[in-house]
């Protein structure tokens, strides 16, 4: 299944080298400058010097992506089991609760984002690669059976890098069709869904709902496809191109509607949730007040 | 017949068996009894060989260089069939078969894998493993079949989508989605058969059925045991072993739910008695068909979708996470 190269992450100077204080300073693994760790963050999780992105925390990936105080997490106590007694798989998953602080790879909720109400869900890289299990299937699958019953649009984050989760083994390869039948009936009900797709998005999660939306939008130099590029590596025997499988390949492919720098993106949510869904929500309104009729609910 | 290593007990006996009864009869005597001990003691190996099967045999079962093919099945119990050829936007990919023909009188359209037999066409067929093209080519077909209210039957037999540039290029993962997505909303009945290799999203994508059936000596999984072995274990060689853990074998996958029936195989494995095999299959996809196309269209939609929707295990914990809410 999907793998890819081990994510670099930015490396706290060791206290030898520096009489600075650790977890101050960070050397960016693209241009190897030294930044602030405070600067990073600032900047998104963008180096200040030369751009280069590293995993947006789910936190504030959240934060920024939705108005302020306006988060509902749901489902937030679903947790796995280890179906296949697959060895190591428990305590994989006991030091990535302990790490993150939650049962899962997803979280999942309702929001708002510039007014306009969303269910929302993302991803999270730091547990166990943001894979799919039995988990992550079903939050999502209940996320676009919400968005259908509440008449709201679904945002979903991915940052899928595992792919379908092995330790689940065919449990979670069927969560692909799960999922990806959920977002078929969205689409029969006409609830816009938008894919964004943040590095990197491999395997199981990128063939199923992340490639399915009616928009899908990428951060830039995200890592996005099917097979992991050391295992096509094998399989042709050659070197990959560079930018190989980066969202800008899967721009000039035509497999993805555009590319967002991540301050932009919640901009850009903005106008595509409008048109897609508020703006006729909004005409319904209309016409039904024109009528005399009034319906509750539908504000924004 | 070619022979894997834990079946090579069974070449010496066999062959020692062909031998006789040529010496038999090309001498126009009688050796029966000197035949039929032997042919006692190859059975009573062959059973004693197959009925402890480890996941990892199966496997290897389910890729033996002499196990029958989707065409083979096709042409063992489809009448009147033609094949249909490219998905109308790159190529044919060989990698699968679509066409339509009748099983057991009844017009289908029938989407498979196909591996080939020897070095040349497996070149062709690219060893069973298709480009977006091929899963394009397979939604072309499914399509159209819903259009015409056929029912579809879908033979399932890959190592995997293809890892390669090209497929990459064309959006392998958009192309496997599609699928998925599209096979949840056919109004017509979907019967699907795991034949040998169930590799991957590269099966899935095909395998969005009413029913999933699956026979013996196949296996059905997220990754291949090797690929799980190299990532999980960091050890190719450890295959045999992960096999087990993955539960991909038929009586595991229907414990999970993952599959609705195991499809028995003659003693030995398809390869020794394929016509038996063909008709085992034959009258598993003719059975669920009999009983899908009684349903109504809403029916089998809601059918399929429930069937997939209800995969998966988990558990609510009494604790939540930390509190995100309010963010």
């Amino acid at each position: 299944m999907a793998w890819f190269r081990k994510k670099k992450k930015f490396t706290p100077i060791g206290a030898q080298k520096t009489d600075l204080p650790e977890g101050v300073w960070a050397k960016c693994p693209s241009c190897a400058e030294y930044v602030t760790n405070d600067d990073i963050r600032r900047n998104l999780h963008r180096c200040p010097k030369c751009d280069h992105y590293s995993v947006f925390p789910i936190e504030e990936r959240i934060q920024h992506t939705l108005d302020d105080g306006s988060f509902e997490e749901f489902d937030s106590n679903l947790a796995s089991k280890n179906p296949l007694d697959f060895d190591g798989y428990d305590k994989k998953l006991q030091s990535a609760k302990q790490k993150t602080g939650r049962h899962e790879a997803c979280v999942a909720g309702r929001g708002t984002i510039h007014g306009y109400p969303v269910i929302f869900a993302a991803l999270d890289f730091s547990f166990m690669g943001g894979s799919m299990g039995s988990v992550v299937g079903e939050k999502i699958t209940r996320c676009a059976e919400r968005a259908v019953n509440d008449e709201l649009p679904l945002v979903v984050i991915s940052t899928g890098g595992g792919g379908a989760r092995m330790h689940e083994g065919t449990l979670s390869l069927m969560q692909m069709a799960k999922t990806s039948a959920a977002i078929g009936r969205m689409k029969q009900h006409g609830v816009p869904f938008i894919s964004v797709i943040a590095h990197p998005t491999m395997g199981g999660v990128a063939a199923s709902f992340a490639a399915l939306g009616d928009v899908i939008i990428a951060e830039p130099g995200a890592l996005i496809g099917f097979a992991g590029p050391r295992v096509i590596e094998q399989t042709i025997g050659q070197q990959l191109p560079k930018g190989f499988q980066r969202a800008e390949f899967l721009l000039d492919h035509g497999m993805i509607d555009m590319i967002i720098e991540r301050p932009q993106v919640r901009e850009t949510l903005k106008p595509l949730i409008h048109h897609m869904w508020y703006a006729r929500i909004a005409a319904r309104n209309e016409q039904r007040d024109q009528t005399g009729l009034s319906i509750a609910g539908r504000t924004a | 017949m070619r022979y894997l290593e834990f079946e090579k007990p069974l070449r010496e006996i066999e062959s020692k068996i062909e031998q006789l009864e040529v010496y038999a009869s090309s001498r126009d005597i009688d050796l029966s009894h000197e035949i039929q001990p032997l042919k006692d003691r190859l059975h009573s190996m062959v059973d004693e060989i197959f009925s402890q099967l480890t996941p990892w045999q199966r496997v290897q079962l389910a890729r033996h260089p002499d196990r029958p093919y989707t065409m083979d099945y096709i042409r063992n119990f489809v009448e009147e069939f033609v094949e249909l050829h490219g998905d109308r936007m790159f190529r044919d990919d060989l990698a699968i078969i679509t066409g339509m023909g009748s099983i057991a009188g009844r017009s289908v359209a029938i989407v498979g894998h196909q591996k080939g037999r020897d070095t040349d066409e497996n070149i062709r067929r690219n060893f069973g493993m298709p480009h977006p093209e091929g899963f394009r080519k397979a939604r072309r077909m499914m399509e159209m079949a819903d259009r015409h209210r056929l029912p579809i039957v879908c033979f399932i037999d890959s190592p995997g989508a293809f890892p390669g540039l090209g497929a990459e290029e064309r959006g392998q993962h958009v192309a496997i989605a599609e699928n998925l997505e599209i096979m949840s909303k056919l109004r017509v009945p979907i019967v699907c058969v795991v034949l040998g290799e169930g590799g991957s999203g590269g099966a899935l994508a095909i395998g969005v059925g009413n029913r999933v059936l699956m026979l013996e000596n196949a296996y059905y999984a997220v990754c291949t045991p090797e690929a799980c072995a190299a990532i999980i274990l960091k050890d190719r060689t450890k295959a045999a072993t992960v096999a087990g853990t993955m539960r991909i074998v038929p009586n595991d996958l229907l414990n999970l739910g993952v599959i609705d029936e195991v499809i028995p195989e003659p003693i030995g494995g398809a390869h020794r008695n394929p016509g038996e095999t063909a008709q085992n299959v034959k009258a598993g996809i003719v059975r669920h068909l009999d009983h899908l196309c009684a349903l109504g269209e809403d029916e089998l939609i809601e059918q399929r979708y429930k069937r997939f929707r209800d995969i998966g295990v988990f558990y609510e914990a009494e604790t939540t996470g930390p509190a995100l809410a309010g963010i």
